[in-house]
């Protein structure tokens, strides 16, 4: 064969032919590489909008227009025999329609009460309750305002809208403006949030019952998952035998990694609830269930941890006459450990988030108080977050988005706490 | 104090007790006959306190699962017949609540008599269990450490006892996985069941129509509301099928570029970020749903002239997809890359560019795992509840069109269980069906998808 | 013959046998670490060049300068001038893709692609546009497994996967992928190291045909090989050329002392 034969004639890589369909191709590529660009741009651009539009709406939760008055607490309306249910509604009433004597009696007043919160008559309450001595005397106290003028002290819909378009009416926008005006009006950290528990009013609602349920909730699905995760991961990576029954075992494993997370909530609420009648919206039943979810991930990561190990170290234990228990718990176990913590805590982090199977089994309820026990009713962030999300009050939008933004700050601090782990605690064999 | 938490911290002391009395008891042996104990004194210790300690918090466990109904059991049956005869299911739960509210002094109405006595009779043998309790308690760990204690001697090899234990909970806790996988299956099964003998397999099968709701109302027979799933199952098709036409070329170009055409710069930047979208609750995704993208497509359908519902089944699925872009580019991500570097060399040294390389080299030999991605990202997307349930409708409409609401299984799963739920209608019950159903799907796509990435792996090992 | 004279005949030997590649200064470094240390070589057209030493002594580094197979190693850095028929490789101007069409390189690994061999052959006239009919392809994936020697054992089966093939077919098969584009220099970088020993004799008898058409340039770690395939010789040690020069003189004469430890293994 030369190389003149006609398929073997050498290239003309000169040619106008092969210099356009050069061009052709690096066009091609430079297309696809266009694409991936634009699909990562999109991605984080989306991510972005996520999260920009979870701050523009939430950050301002995070303060409180208040209102600061006098109030007259009125022995009138004390009852010394049940200070509880004492009138304080009244005295709040009173005292502050006092600040607008020209206000006639009938809808325009009913209208300027509607200013503060009703929460003022709670903390009254409060203050009365912790020193019976104020009553007859007069005091300033700082209450929320009602939602509509906390939005609208915070700009939420311009006060140039036609009357009946807004939620407060001309007049109540003067009274406001005065109240502002006399420097009556402040807006402090709304501290609301994350002291109170829920509420009907969006003014008055704050996360301490969701944090607190989430806490016991964590603690439960820690306490389980945590320990029964490492002995079935050492018991599967250094004890169990090649055959069938753990090959049954680990493919159940990657399985339930992989069964959506409402299915837990079935198993939950058929087998926790009906067949052993565990109190609904506990903590403990949350807590026991999102361990079921979490232990496919603790085990998978416990598993690699003892994989990354060196045979080295077990030999050389071993070899001095360690029982193979004794090599697991003196050598293995103590160097797998910041591995299997990385992995216990991003399991963590994703039960923290987990929302579905806690509708099932009643993590939704209404709290109006934190809960004390892992047996009481409770909610967790998120699904306080989906009870806000459904409530039809403007004010719960911003509360939803803040709720988000703390929700999203303690994953942050679990995910920067595994990679605080990680780099700390890394070993290089 | 209760008595369960009295009861848990007489286990915890004896059980450290144990530990001690283990320890001068195995060098007291080993004293009296000045022989070398077998094991170590820490060891008999532990074997000591193994057996004083688990039997207790075994008791413990099955007490506290059992307590309750058997009470409730024991209260309802003493209540007069008169009061309980031809009760339904759900009547006799709310009979027991109410006897349980009573006895808690939560009251709303005077009660009647017989549920006052139920109530006394109620908080009697709660009082009584509480102390049987601890008295239990107190007995199985004494004999427990009476055991362990007869057993220590100088030969007795303490180490291979505490050690059989160690491995005995082991496997035990190894075995939760295959516990877990029975409880879901069997309680999915038995409800299951139940609702296809009230509603029969080829109605919800077949069914076109999906009105549960009508079988709400106490004076309809139970069984009368519409349960055709079909048009739930297509609902759910319809958003998974939405979202994984977003996420899939966006997850896939994404991964392409990153794996192949971005320096480490932009890798150390774009990763992490795509781990935080992964990381994000699908609570916030739900919430960004209705927040953002639902008035926004609205508004955009207005403009153009359509009018759209607020919650179209484009909505829920635009915003999963964006949830799975993350899950699809680092699968597709961990695909490319297992592709062995003498194909890209070799393709490359042909005078191939990167492009060619890649949609002709590295793609095709990355497809399974690719695959296997996508198959699992879809069972994500079938599974997903939280978007949907705020993001998607209620209705049941037999619709391809994502412009109109669709409902899905996961949100009729929640419509039907939340709540007080009682297991006795075709309502909650098909909960369960449509559960059942899921769990079937998501099982065959895992298990398709974990096969297919498995021997992939296998053909570059 | 003296040194004066050696230098003279080769040359000579040069213009008569019409220089395919001729590099001067060429410096590689992976980051900070410098692998070649500047290496002046010239390949000739019709012979095949071995390139020998002990491992890490850089000559794979030298051969992928040759088609450029360094800049897909993100740390790496030449320098230096590689000419290919008098024009610089690392010319902006010149492409990379067209540079490795006329210069095609066969692994030390087989690494056929997950395709038919009839899909690996044609892969890469396929993407040059080198054919566009299916008898033009048919003609190519003949004509190329023919040279390759791979024709009779696999004619029935062009349908089957390149991967199904034994190791020694394989690598055939890349030679074969190889000529499809019809290169002017082959570069094979240990390509009989994965290989039994039937498997590399077939491979190097294959070698010896190529001669005819082909610049060809191996780097190998046999040194039988080397002095079996090749008819000049470079001897590599440490990013450096001690010895290069006609394979016989190089293996029965050399003149400097490494190169006779190496050759006598004394190292390596």
């Amino acid at each position: 064969m030369t190389e003149g034969s006609s398929n073997f004639a050498r290239h003309d890589w000169d040619g106008a032919d092969a210099r356009r369909r050069l061009k052709r191709r690096y066009a091609a590529n430079t297309r696809l590489k266009l694409y991936g660009l634009s699909a990562i741009v999109l991605a984080l651009g989306l991510l972005a909008v996520l999260l920009g539009s979870l701050v523009m709406t939430g950050y301002k939760s995070f303060v409180q227009t208040h209102v600061t008055f006098d109030v007259y607490v009125n022995p009138e309306n004390y009852d010394q025999a049940n200070p509880f249910d004492s009138d304080y509604r009244t005295m709040i009433r009173d005292s502050f329609l006092k600040l607008f004597p020209e206000v006639p009696p009938g809808p325009q007043q009913r209208q300027l009460f509607d200013i503060p919160s009703t929460g003022a008559q709670l903390k009254l309450r409060e203050i009365v309750a912790a020193d019976p001595s104020v009553v007859g005397s007069t005091i300033r106290i700082s209450v929320p305002v009602s939602d509509e003028f906390d939005q609208f002290q915070k700009g939420e819909g311009s006060r140039d809208a036609a009357e009946d378009a807004r939620r407060v009416n001309d007049r109540q926008i003067v009274w406001f403006d005065k109240l502002a005006a006399d420097g009556k009006i402040s807006t402090p950290f709304n501290w609301t949030l994350f002291n109170s528990a829920d509420s009907r009013f969006p003014e008055l609602a704050g996360l301490k019952g969701a944090i607190v349920g989430t806490f016991y909730l964590l603690l439960v699905t820690f306490v389980l998952s945590f320990p029964i995760g490492i002995a079935a991961a050492i018991y599967l990576e250094e004890f169990a035998p090649k055959n069938k029954w753990t090959d049954i075992i680990e493919i159940n494993i990657n399985n339930l990694a992989a069964v959506p997370s409402i299915v837990f909530g079935l198993l939950a609420l058929a087998v926790f609830l009906q067949t052993f009648g565990l109190p609904r919206s506990a903590p403990l039943v949350g807590g026991m269930t999102i361990a079921l979810m979490t232990l496919p991930t603790i085990i998978i990561a416990t598993r690699a941890a003892l994989k990354a190990v060196p045979p080295s170290i077990r030999e050389a234990a071993l070899g001095v006459g360690a029982s193979k228990h004794q090599v697991i718990i003196h050598h293995v176990l103590p160097l797998a450990m910041p591995g299997i913590l990385t992995g216990t805590i991003i399991g963590m982090a994703h039960a923290i988030g987990e929302t579905a199977p806690l509708l099932l089994i009643g993590m939704n309820a209404f709290m109006t108080s934190a809960s004390v026990g892992i047996l009481d009713p409770a909610t967790t962030l998120p699904t306080q977050i989906y009870i806000w999300a459904d409530s039809p009050e403007r004010g719960f939008v911003a509360r939803t988005s803040a709720a988000i933004l703390v929700l999203l700050g303690f994953l942050m601090l679990m995910n920067g706490l595994a990679i605080y782990l990680r780099r700390r605690l890394e070993r290089k064999w | 104090m209760s008595p369960v938490t009295i009861a848990f911290l007489i286990i915890l002391v004896m059980t450290v007790a144990g530990y001690f009395i283990g320890k001068s008891r195995a060098l007291h042996a080993a004293g009296a006959t000045n022989e070398r104990l077998h094991s170590l004194p820490s060891q008999h210790a532990a074997y000591l306190a193994l057996w004083v300690g688990i039997p207790g918090i075994m008791l413990l466990l099955v007490w506290l699962l059992l307590q309750e109904t058997t009470i409730q059991n024991i209260v309802f049956a003493a209540i007069p017949g008169t009061l309980t005869d031809g009760l339904t299911d759900a009547q006799r739960a709310l009979l027991i609540s109410e006897i349980v509210n009573v006895h808690h002094g939560r009251v709303f109405q005077a009660p009647r008599p017989e549920v006052v006595e139920g109530a006394r009779h109620y908080g009697a043998l709660v009082s009584t269990a509480g102390t049987a309790l601890i008295a239990a308690i107190v007995a199985i760990c004494c004999a427990g450490m009476s055991w362990g204690w007869s057993r220590i001697k100088v030969h007795f090899r303490a180490r291979h006892g505490v050690e059989r234990i160690m491995s005995g909970f082991m496997i035990l806790c190894s075995m939760i996985a295959i516990f877990t996988t029975i409880g879901i299956v069997l309680s999915l099964v038995f409800e299951t069941i139940r609702f296809f003998q009230m509603v029969p397999v080829h109605e919800f099968l077949f069914g076109l129509r999906w009105e549960p709701q009508i079988a709400l109302r106490a004076d309809q027979v139970a069984g009368q509301g519409a349960f055709g799933a079909v048009p739930v199952f297509t609902g759910t098709l319809l958003i998974a099928t939405i979202s994984l036409c977003v996420a899939v070329p966006i997850g896939l170009f994404a991964a392409i570029y990153l794996v192949e055409f971005a320096d480490d710069r932009v890798r150390n930047v774009v990763k992490p970020a795509m781990e935080l979208l992964a990381g994000i609750p699908t609570v916030v995704y739900g919430f960004f749903a209705v927040l953002v993208v639902s008035p926004v497509l609205v508004q955009a359908g207005g403009a153009v002239g359509l009018d759209l519902p607020p919650t179209l089944s484009l909505v829920a699925g635009l915003v999963m997809g964006i949830m799975i872009i993350p899950f699809i580019s680092s699968m597709s991500d961990d695909a490319i890359t297992a592709v062995p570097r003498s194909l890209k060399d070799g393709s490359l040294a042909m005078g191939a560019t990167k492009g060619e390389t890649i949609t002709k080299v590295l793609l095709p030999a990355a497809l399974p795992g690719i695959v296997g991605g996508v198959l699992l990202a879809a069972s994500k997307t079938l599974g997903e509840t939280m978007i949907v349930v705020m993001a998607a409708g209620l209705i049941a409409n037999l619709t391809f069109n994502p412009l109109e609401g669709v409902t899905t299984v996961t949100v009729q799963i929640v419509a039907m269980l939340t709540g007080d739920t009682e297991f006795d209608n075709p309502k909650t019950l098909s909960g369960f069906a449509l559960g059942f159903v899921l769990f079937l799907a998501t099982l065959m796509l895992n298990i398709a998808a974990l096969s297919i990435v498995r021997k992939y792996r296998e053909q570059y090992d | 013959m003296t040194e004066a004279q050696v230098e003279m005949k080769t040359r000579m030997d040069n213009e008569a046998n019409n220089v395919k590649f001729s590099t001067r200064g060429v410096h590689v470094f992976y980051g900070d670490k410098e692998a070649l240390k500047g290496v002046d070589l010239d390949i000739n057209n019709n012979e095949v060049t071995a390139l020998i030493g002990p491992s890490g002594c850089g000559k794979s580094t030298y051969l992928r300068c040759l088609n450029r197979m360094n800049d897909t190693v993100d740390s790496a850095r030449v320098t230096g001038s590689i000419l290919l028929d008098g024009a610089d490789v690392y010319d902006r101007k010149v492409d990379v893709v067209q540079l490795r069409a006329r210069v095609g390189m066969v692994f030390q690994k087989p690494n056929p692609f997950p395709k038919s061999i009839y899909d690996n052959i044609v892969y890469g006239p396929r993407i040059h546009g080198l054919a566009s009919t299916k008898t033009e392809f048919d003609e190519i994936v003949e004509t190329s497994l023919k040279k390759a020697g791979l024709w009779n054992e696999v004619k029935d089966r062009l349908d089957s996967g390149g991967t199904s093939l034994s190791g020694g077919q394989q690598q055939r098969l890349c030679i074969a992928r190889a000529i499809a584009v019809s290169p002017e220099v082959i570069l094979m970088d240990e390509p009989c190291s994965a290989l039994d020993p039937i498997a590399t004799a077939r491979v190097e008898e294959l070698i010896d045909e190529l001669r005819e058409n082909y610049a060809i340039v191996i780097v190998t770690h046999s040194m039988q090989q080397a002095a079996r395939v090749s008819q000049r010789t470079a001897f590599f040690h440490i990013g450096e050329i001690v010895e290069h020069g006609n394979t016989e003189q190089i293996f029965t004469n050399p003149r400097e002392e490494r190169t006779r430890d190496y050759i006598t293994g004394r190292f390596g």
